[in-house]
């Protein structure tokens, strides 16, 4: 893992005293509220329907059991006894006070995190896949580049004030676990013919109320012009880039106004200005950052083999878990777990502070210190030999952490809705509980297969609902809420964006004509093999329309 | 006319307050003053005003309100849930803020 130098350490610490010493003249009444506002988002604390919230960056999703322990104890000390662990791999605090976020932001430092740039329009947290450094169809360990772009874009004076925010993934892997279609930019880590590591790049991907798949700009960029190449992309960008309206102000409405090629050929004159500068990485660089996130010695433990053929026959429900949240690791010896964060009927994405007590001990004891958020709201233990997998299971089991549901109908990412959100429409968590609860049982979970719900409780998407296999979107109708349904969504390296189907439910009635959808499509599946994307890919909406709205109704709202 | 009470959230913590009759910021909507003539409503945003330039609240909004069997229910949803809470039980010992049950209903 990165772990922060002596610059790291100072940069952090003396923004914490600049906030303190912020906070305290707000409280004194020195700031007013307009001149501090900025300043407070700044450092990840925004004004929520209850109390401040404060979102905390977690690079690249990646904790050790010592951060997740201070993330346990902030939970505990300064807030309500939990985190929202979201889709952008961070967490969020829902109830602290100003005047302990000072408090929180020290002890924060203390074990190498920050809140900065979780806001504004600014570059913000990286995100990269979750299983790298692990999956076994990666070409390498996308972190060090997101930490690169981490290091470079933290207080970057050109790059603070965008037109607007600005997110980057990179992915290592054939398969896309980061969204980065979806992203402002988004990498794909790959070789050359020759064997040479750089990037597909991809641009102006967005969800939000104008959701668009990223262009992709360059098929190969040599890993040493990451930051030569980024920073032309954020010139063309902070350049032309539409200040003039807010919803307009992304850059996925730059690609889209300018056209892909014309701003491709703007990025590339402005890198060929950049490309031999002080931007080009030398390659000492790179290898003192990869060696930050060297993997792990994984001793070989052919044991777990016979040791989980035995253990899944004596236990059903621990071989259910096996199947459903275990996926294979590059050492053949090892698994990479994902701990469901959706317990049936559940908050999507909440932790209790003693659930992250227990998930940093089974870490540090079976999976080397190290802990993933992913951006479907689940936790990962990204290497676990086979033959720690029940003692890890039944720990699991005893904190209510051994759901066996990761990609199926009840592993629902949802954003805080109304139930926090000062720009939601609609709640999100009471739908996607009550969607929970109606699905529940294992064995129907199982019948219908890979199924990805994505609930937001407004436009803006932070529930990724563009994306759901079935999204369901929160919209406010005469004072009352109201669901719109989009189907045949895909966050993947096939991403599409979901159609909608037609008019909304009421908050009653959504749970009902989700169950609808869902019969529909194992009404006419071809077999058990064919997923619903697949089947919505080939059959489109019309059954489900049919279904919902019965024979000819094309309504729409 | 639609009956009126002033919302916001305290500087210092960021919870959520009504102003009473007293001119105190009070967790509890049930607590709060009812405006429900102009005269009273103006009387509130000067206040609601006046607070936040002092630095006591921020974010001071007037809301609609009516009275049902003498509980004051907000007319948004919105303003329910910041009244009553979140409307799911979400942590240990938390099934929602102050005041009455099913407000958000
Ligand atoms: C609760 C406070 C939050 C606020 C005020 C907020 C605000 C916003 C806004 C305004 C946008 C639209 C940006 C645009 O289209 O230009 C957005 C997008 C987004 N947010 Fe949030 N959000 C919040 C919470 C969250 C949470 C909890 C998550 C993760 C679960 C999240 C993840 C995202 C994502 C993934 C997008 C869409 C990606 C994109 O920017 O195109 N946000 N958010
Ligand atoms: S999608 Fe809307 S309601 Fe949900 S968290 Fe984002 S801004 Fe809030």
């Amino acid at each position: 893992m990165y772990r922060y130098d002596e610059f790291d350490h100072t940069f952090v610490s003396a923004r914490v005293e600049q906030f303190r010493d912020q906070v305290q003249r707000r409280l004194s009444g020195e700031l007013a509220e307009d001149a501090f506002k900025p300043l407070r988002l700044m450092n990840g604390v925004y004004l929520q329907l209850h109390a401040y919230m404060l979102r905390v960056a977690i690079p690249y999703g990646t904790l050790s059991s010592r951060q997740m322990r201070m993330l346990a104890h902030i939970a505990r000390k300064y807030d309500r006894g939990y985190g929202h662990f979201t889709t952008r791999q961070n967490i969020q605090y829902n109830w602290p006070r100003l005047s302990d976020t000072p408090d929180i932001l020290q002890e924060l430092a203390s074990v190498e995190m920050h809140a900065l740039q979780t806001s504004g329009n600014c570059i913000r947290n990286v995100t990269a896949d979750h299983f790298a450094g692990a999956a076994a169809d990666e070409v390498a360990d996308p972190r060090p580049y997101a930490e690169i772009l981490r290091q470079w874009s933290s207080v970057h004076p050109e790059f603070s004030f965008l037109p607007r925010k600005f997110k980057i993934a990179v992915t290592g892997a054939e398969r896309d676990r980061a969204a980065i279609q979806v992203h402002d930019i988004g990498l794909h880590l790959k070789k050359d013919e020759n064997g040479r590591l750089g990037f597909v790049v991809y641009v102006g991907g967005g969800q939000g109320r104008t959701p668009m798949i990223a262009k992709k700009i360059r098929d190969f960029l040599p890993e040493e012009d990451l930051l030569s190449y980024t920073t032309a992309i954020m010139r063309v960008y902070n350049l032309h880039g539409r200040r003039d309206n807010k919803y307009k102000a992304r850059i996925k409405i730059l690609v889209h106004e300018t056209g892909a090629e014309e701003l491709a050929r703007q990025v590339e004159a402005e890198f060929a200005n950049l490309k031999d500068t002080e931007l080009k990485l030398p390659d000492s660089d790179i290898q003192a950052i990869a060696a930050y996130f060297a993997p792990a010695t994984l001793p070989n433990r052919p044991e777990g083999w016979g040791n989980l053929a035995r253990w899944k026959k004596a236990d059903p429900e621990f071989a259910r878990w096996v199947h459903q949240n275990v996926q294979p690791h590059k050492h053949p010896d090892y698994g990479m777990v994902t701990i469901s964060l959706k317990p049936i009927g559940g908050i999507p994405g909440d932790a209790s502070d003693e659930q992250m007590d227990i998930v940093a001990e089974i870490a540090e004891e079976y999976a080397f210190d190290e802990i993933r958020v992913s951006h479907e709201q689940n936790l990962i233990l990204p290497h676990v030999a086979l033959a720690d997998l029940e003692p890890v299971y039944r720990a699991l089991v005893a904190a209510g952490l051994a759901t066996a549901n990761a990609g199926l109908i009840t592993d629902i990412i949802a954003c805080p809705g109304l139930d926090y959100c000062a720009l939601a429409n609609a709640r999100s968590i009471p739908v996607a509980q009550e969607i929970s609860n109606r699905f529940g049982s294992a064995e129907r979970q199982a019948e219908i297969g890979e199924l990805k719900i994505k609930i937001s409780g407004c436009i803006n998407a932070c529930g990724h609902h563009h994306v759901g296999h079935i999204g369901l979107l929160g919209v406010e109708k005469k004072g009352e809420e109201l669901y719109q349904i989009t189907l045949g969504g895909s966050g993947d390296e096939h991403t599409s964006i979901g159609e909608i189907i037609g008019r909304g439910f009421e908050p009653e009635k959504v749970t009902d004509a989700v169950e609808r959808i869902v019969d529909t499509y194992l009404g006419l599946r071809r077999d058990k093999s064919e997923t619903f994307l697949e089947a919505y890919r080939r059959v489109g909406p019309q059954p489900f329309k049919d279904a919902l709205y019965g024979g000819g109704a094309q309504a729409a709202a | 006319m639609v009956e009126k009470v002033l919302t916001a959230n305290r500087l210092a913590d960021g919870i959520s307050v009504w102003l009473d009759a007293s001119g105190n910021w009070v967790e509890s909507l049930q607590d709060a003053f009812v405006a429900r003539h102009a005269e009273a409503v103006a009387a509130l945003e000067a206040t609601g005003k006046r607070s936040f330039d002092e630095n006591k609240v921020v974010d001071v909004n007037v809301i609609d309100v009516e009275e049902v069997d003498g509980t004051l229910r907000p007319l948004r949803m919105r303003e329910r849930i910041r009244a009553e809470g979140p409307s799911i039980p979400y942590a240990p010992g938390y099934n929602g803020l102050a005041g009455p049950k099913n407000v958000a209903a």
